[in-house]
This record gives structure tokens, C-alpha cells and sequence, in this order.
């Protein structure tokens, strides 16, 4: 492998990578503002400039060394960008120098001689390169006394993502995202030197349906989002890791938590899935039904009305109804929507009840997958479900045959999880209505959760930890970002700063804390009150022992999935190299 | 004299004068009866009242405008506020030159401390502290205080804004 040195470190680099790659992969910090790994090079903000300098040859060819037997460097005259420049063997390079230090405060200077001071009213405030770099990089003063230019200050550049014309910097990551990612080549420069700013053409809208990254890769507060914007200050949120649950495809992302409601969603780097990207689709929807219309806790129909139970009496209540059936006439339903662990803990229960009627519905959209990152299946753990073997066994009742199984008596009584089956058709509605035992675990208060005689609350993607299995049949691990009761002892150093520290009678700590429970840890309240003996007492209890039944999930556990971000089926063994993630500007401190 | 032990006792260390305690009785009742010619420092309130001056670090109040009120909702007091009293709830307007403005503002006032972060911090001099001592609540929610009482005509302030400008917490060099 080549080497070089930066800052008098020696470091081996792949041939191909610039300066920055392989300084930021070596762990060097370079100030950049145009530079994005997923982007084509601008190198037009000059913030990466730094010193080069190639080794001195002799006229023999033998490497010209001082005094002290050094080699000697010929530094090129002008700082080059770190950005642009390829890295060579043997090259020489610094990046805290007073020369290079010096060109940085000018890039700087130049850079806030028209960027407004408004960072109390601007959604980047403490995660914003600029102002990170104002404070590194930055002598702090301006020698700038005359009028800063005036620009417009909202234009909507599509529905939902608004521009701010003097806070932009020109450094056209926008544009290039545009261009290269989303495949809508919209956005230009207009106008030359301090008046140039960003437009659409005449007539066109940035509305593809990936628009949304342009704001996260802004590094300014140019770019917001019309969804998100004024909602809170970064430093309010949490930031937690999850999955967005929107497809197949399983994007990373973090949700921005403030007064344990969802507020935002954005993108996590994760190279494997979906490098530094997510779609509109899951940004602006995945939220909303985590914030409302929950189910608030368990209930059990009394003279036809859902009265609020304690956990204890439904689980024995379904049990008891359970017990009404034969194993045959009872249908179970799993879902793509619940976790590996959810549908593992349903097969279990299928099979000690002894019932071959066991499925899950499939959500496909044709319309919604497109060769980026949609999937057109809208379900996060249909390949999981599948290979969990949620389907029916042998003379079992299918989910596309229960209407008619129904019809004819064959199936008295269902379990549902997560999935809303009233919702899928009306003869489906019918079909559960006419049902004597209707056993529901549910997140929101759907028609399938309304039409229950035992009806559960379950969590979502954000209150669980368990796994889902994408589409190229990745494990992800996903712990979760909102508090609910269940998890609550686990999430002290996860919530945001106010929600960490209120006291009950504050009133920005009065966020609902829900009263519901994973799928798996309410169907071991009922096999137990079955008698089926379960011990599962976390979701790695279950986790371990999927793992321990099924060969393409053994080896895995939930720290060796942190770790390697994600395992394919079957891969837990191999060996594995860590990919160098890029992030562009998080809030800083993290905490 | 020491006693046997070597330790010093009650009776070693004070003399006889002290030790029958008259003289210094006498000398405290003078004490006394030469105040009751002073004059008074005590006030009779609230039939008397204070009077501060602006330098007082009273309740923490919003300074409201003719046109409306001065804070863009930023959030900064509710950031720097050591005792976590301020809440704001930033709200997007198109009526006015400002397009940002607090929706919710509320100051705990059970939990503020006067320490006057809020006001320090604050880059629209938008919330300062009044001249207001007198803080009296029936129960916790009434100690909430939202914007409609926060919110405190510019004129009635005049004497803390002048000595914010002539009293700098931090000069810039």
C-alpha cells in the first residue's frame, strides 16, 4: 500500500483516494464545506487547503536528505485542497500549520462577510459546519463594516424543502446532490461574485423523492424543512438510533426525541444500506403514528365495550378464550411489520398450541420502489417473517384463504399482531366482526384494533428492541428512542436533556409515556398462562434462543450486530472489516 | 491553675468578673436601650413599600413592543436557565418582518433562581429582569407563567434596559 505523511504521521492510503479521504479514513480532521464522499468533487470552498510537499530527488535519482540525513521536501508553492488533490506515495503533507491556519481564517472571513448573524433563529444552530468552524478556524471578528447583502430569505425550491438565500454559502452540495443523487437536475447558480445564490429553472420543482438529504447535507442553515421547521433546537432533542420501518430496504436513521414525541427524522450513515440517504416518504410519515392515535394500554371487551385491564387478567383472559378452541380452528397472524423476535415468539405459540394456521400479510406497492433506495415492499421484516416461518403448515389456513375459511366456520378465533387485517378489505372487516375471539396486539387504534375482544397494547419500531431482516436480508439491530413504560429503566441517558431532568410537575415533561409492551413479551404472557413455561425476560433472551433454532441467524447477538452495523443471513462467522463511515455535521458535543 | 488532667476547664478559662456573668448583662441591655433612639431600618410593608433600583434582578418579564413582542424564539434562556424554568415553543408567523415567534413561553417561577442567565444571554434584550417581588401563588399551575403574564409593556422597563446598556456583564475586548 502507498504511504505518506500528514502532520508528520506516516499513513498507508488506497491509490485513487485524495488527501481528504485519506486523511479523514486516518483519523485527521480536515475543515471542509463542499466535500461530501457521496458527491462528485467541487472543491469550491477552499476550506481543505493544505500544505504538499513531494520528497526532493537528486539528480540520481536517490532521495536528496539534509544534515541530519532527513529527506528533504519541495513544498508546492500555492496550499492546494485536500479535496481535489490526490494522494501520492510519498508525499508530505500538513494541515495545522500557521500558513495553512491563516489561509483557513480567510476562507472563513470571506465566507461570514454575508452570512447573516441569525444563528438564534436558524434550524442549524448547534449543528452547523459554519459555525462549528467560526469557533475553530475563525479569529472571531470581521473587519466587514458595511452593509451585508439582502437575499431572499424563504423561497420554496420544492414542497418540502425551503431556501434562505443569505445564509447559503455557494458551496453547491445541493446542486450536485441534485444532479448525481436524486437524478433531478433542477437547481443552478445565479448571478456572480456576493449576489450569487441558488434557483430552480424557470417552471421546475425540486420535488423528487429524495429532496429531503439536501438539508442534512447542507452545511449552513440554507436548506430546511418545511416539516420540521421552528419545531425544536437541536440541543433539546435526543438524537436515537433506529430503523425506519417504512420498506424493505431498512434505511438507518435517528430520531430526534424531544418530550418523548417524535419530532424529526434523518438519516444514518450506514454504507451497506443506505450510505448517507433516505426517502421523503419515510422522513416526513414514519413518525406521525408513533406521536398519535396509540393504543394507551390493555383492554378486554366487556357487554361489547373495550374496557381498560391490567396486563395480568388480558393474558389470562386470552388464554382462557384460547382454551375454547381446538388448535385447528384458531388462525394466527404474524407480521412484516413486527420484529424477528415478535414473529419467532408467534411460532412458538402456534406450535404449542399445535395450530398449522400461521401467516402474514404481504404490503407490496409496486408504485413505491424505485432503483434508489424504495423497496417495493412496505413491510421491514417480511424476508424475517418468511424465514421465521410464519406460513401455514400442512393443511394450514393461508392469510389469503382466511376470509373464506371464516365463511365456511373452519376458523373461531385469531391472533393478531401488529397488522391492521380489518383495514385489507371489507369482507376482511366482516370476516373478524363475525368472529367470536378476536386477540389483538396493536400499536394504534386501527379498525382490526377496534374490532378486538382482547386487545393488547404493543410498541412500535420506537419503544422496542428487537431485529428486523431487510430485503437483502441484513439483521438490524434497533434499540429504542422513545420511553414507554416497559422500557423506561433502560432510556435515563437516552432522553433529551428537559426530559432527563423534569420533575412531574413541569409542564415539558408532561410527554405520554405509554403503557405497552413488546409482541413477544405479551404472547409469553399468554403461552404462560397455557402453561407453556416461557422464561423470556428480554429481547436478547428471545434473540438467543432464535438464534440457537435457525442456522442463518447463529452467531449473531445484539452487540455483534451493533458492531458490524447490520449482518446478512448466514455471515455471522465470517470475518469482518470495518468500513469507514463518514459524517458530514452532527450536534456536537453528542450527548 | 490547671486541673489534674491537664485540660483546660470552663472555670480556667474565664475570670471572676465573667464568671458571674452581671457586668456583661449590664453592657448588653446598654446595648439596647442606646438603639431605641437610633432611627428605624425596618420597613412597614406593605403599607411601605421598596422601591429598587434598576440594577434589581426581580421576576424575569418579556419585553412587549408596539408592534408586538421583542422575542424570536430563540430558545437560548430556556438553554442557559440553570434551574430549567423557561419553556419556549418556537411558532413560524408571515405577518410580521420577524418570521419566528414563541407559540408557548412559560417561566416556572418555583423553579427560577434571579440569576438573570435569561436576560444575559438573550440576543433581542427580549426577556429581562423586573423590578416584580412580589411573587404570590395559590398552587403549582398558577406558578407557570405564560406569555399574557410575562409579557410587560417596554415603557415600564426603561430603568433596567438603561442599565443593561450602561452595565455590560461581559465587555468584548
Amino acid at each position: 500500500m502507498p504511504q505518506m505523511i500528514i502532520d508528520n504521521k506516516t499513513i498507508e492510503f488506497k491509490s485513487g483516494q485524495t488527501i481528504i479521504q485519506a486523511a479523514l479514513e486516518n483519523g485527521f480532521d480536515v475543515p471542509h464545506f463542499c466535500w461530501h464522499p457521496g458527491l462528485s468533487v467541487a472543491g469550491n470552498c477552499r476550506m481543505c487547503l493544505c500544505d504538499v510537499g513531494m520528497p526532493r530527488m537528486n539528480p540520481d535519482k536517490t532521495p536528496a536528505l539534509d544534515e541530519q540525513g532527513k529527506q528533504i521536501y519541495n513544498f508546492l508553492p500555492k496550499l492546494q485542497i485536500a479535496c481535489a488533490t490526490p494522494a501520492a506515495d510519498g508525499m508530505f503533507v500538513r494541515l495545522n500549520d500557521k500558513k495553512v491556519e491563516s489561509a483557513q481564517e480567510s476562507v472563513m472571513e470571506f465566507l461570514l462577510i454575508n452570512h447573516p448573524l441569525d444563528c438564534p433563529i436558524c434550524d442549524e444552530a448547534g449543528q452547523c459546519k459554519l459555525q462549528e468552524y467560526g469557533y475553530k478556524h475563525s479569529k472571531g471578528e470581521s473587519r466587514f463594516i458595511e452593509t451585508k447583502n439582502h437575499k431572499d430569505k424563504r423561497r420554496p425550491l420544492g414542497p418540502n424543502v425551503l431556501f434562505d438565500g443569505e445564509r447559503c454559502i455557494s458551496c453547491s452540495r445541493c446542486i450536485r446532490y441534485a444532479n448525481e443523487e436524486a437524478q433531478q437536475p433542477v437547481l443552478t447558480f445565479v448571478n456572480r461574485g456576493d449576489h450569487n445564490t441558488i434557483e430552480t429553472f424557470p417552471g421546475q420543482e425540486f420535488d423528487s423523492p429524495y429532496s429531503m438529504n439536501v438539508i442534512e447535507i447542507c452545511p449552513v442553515g440554507a436548506l430546511t424543512s418545511q416539516d420540521f421547521r421552528f419545531k425544536a433546537r437541536v440541543w433539546d432533542m435526543s438524537f436515537n438510533e433506529t430503523i425506519c420501518t417504512g420498506c424493505a430496504r431498512g434505511c438507518n436513521i435517528n430520531a430526534g426525541v424531544r418530550d418523548n414525541e417524535i419530532l424529526r427524522l434523518e438519516p444514518r450513515v450506514n454504507m451497506e444500506v443506505n450510505q448517507y440517504w433516505m426517502c421523503d416518504h419515510g422522513r416526513l410519515n414514519q413518525y406521525k403514528f408513533v406521536n398519535t392515535n396509540r393504543v394507551q394500554q390493555a383492554m378486554i371487551r366487556e357487554n361489547g365495550t373495550l374496557l381498560d385491564a391490567d396486563w395480568s387478567v388480558a393474558y389470562t383472559r386470552s388464554a382462557e378464550i384460547l382454551k375454547h378452541y381446538q388448535a385447528h380452528e384458531i388462525m394466527f397472524f404474524g407480521s412484516a411489520r413486527a420484529t424477528n423476535e415478535d414473529n419467532f415468539a408467534l411460532v412458538e405459540l402456534a406450535r404449542h398450541i399445535g395450530s398449522p394456521n400461521i401467516d402474514f400479510v404481504r404490503y407490496h406497492d409496486e408504485a413505491f420502489g424505485d432503483a434508489k433506495l424504495r423497496h417495493s415492499d412496505r413491510t421491514p421484516n417480511a424476508k424475517g417473517a418468511e424465514t421465521l416461518g410464519v406460513k401455514p403448515g400442512n393443511g394450514g389456513v393461508s392469510a389469503d384463504s382466511f376470509v373464506h375459511a371464516v365463511q365456511a366456520g373452519k376458523i373461531k378465533a385469531v391472533v393478531i399482531i401488529e397488522d391492521d387485517i380489518a383495514g385489507l378489505s371489507s369482507a376482511h372487516a366482516q370476516a373478524l366482526a363475525s368472529l367470536e375471539c378476536v386477540i389483538v396486539q396493536a400499536s394504534n387504534m386501527t379498525a382490526t384494533a377496534q374490532a378486538a375482544h382482547v386487545l393488547l397494547a404493543s410498541a412500535t419500531y420506537a419503544e422496542l428492541e428487537g431485529t428486523y431482516t431487510n430485503f437483502q436480508e441484513r439483521v438490524q439491530h434497533v434499540e429504542p428512542a422513545v420511553v414507554s413504560k416497559e422500557n423506561a429503566s433502560r432510556m435515563g441517558l437516552k432522553m433529551s436533556r428537559l426530559d432527563k431532568f423534569g420533575a412531574e410537575n413541569d409542564r415539558w415533561t408532561n410527554g405520554e409515556k405509554r403503557d405497552c409492551r413488546m409482541h413477544w413479551r405479551n404472547l409469553t404472557g399468554i403461552a404462560n398462562a397455557l402453561g407453556a413455561g416461557w422464561s423470556y425476560k428480554k429481547s436478547a433472551d428471545v434473540f438467543s434462543a432464535l438464534a440457537d433454532k435457525y442456522e442463518v441467524f447463529s452467531g449473531m447477538d445484539y452487540a455483534l450486530l451493533d458492531e458490524r452495523r447490520g449482518i446478512l443471513f448466514g455471515k455471522a462467522h465470517e470475518e469482518y472489516v470495518p468500513v469507514f463511515e463518514y459524517s458530514s455535521h452532527d450536534l456536537k458535543p453528542q450527548s | 491553675m490547671r486541673s489534674p488532667a491537664g485540660k483546660e476547664t470552663q472555670k480556667d478559662r474565664m475570670g471572676f468578673w465573667e464568671r458571674i456573668y452581671l457586668p456583661e448583662i449590664a453592657k448588653g441591655m446598654a446595648t439596647t436601650f442606646k438603639q431605641m433612639f437610633e432611627p428605624a431600618v425596618t420597613r412597614e410593608y406593605p403599607e411601605e413599600r421598596f422601591a429598587p433600583t434598576g440594577s434589581y434582578r426581580g421576576r424575569p418579564v418579556l419585553v412587549l413592543e408596539e408592534d408586538g413582542e421583542r422575542c424570536v424564539a430563540c430558545g437560548l434562556c430556556s438553554r442557559v436557565c440553570p434551574a430549567l424554568a423557561i419553556q419556549v415553543q418556537a411558532g413560524e408567523t408571515l405577518e410580521r418582518d420577524k418570521e419566528r415567534y414563541p407559540e408557548k413561553f412559560e417561566i416556572n417561577m418555583l423553579r427560577c433562581i434571579f440569576c438573570g442567565f435569561c436576560e444575559e444571554v438573550c440576543p433581542e434584550e427580549a426577556i429581562v429582569m423586573s423590578k416584580d417581588y412580589e411573587m404570590v401563588f395559590q398552587n403549582r399551575e398558577e406558578a407557570i407563567l405564560g406569555k399574557e403574564k410575562l409579557l410587560t409593556p417596554v415603557a415600564q422597563l426603561q430603568d433596567r434596559l438603561e442599565y443593561l446598556r450602561t452595565h455590560q456583564y461581559y465587555e468584548p475586548k
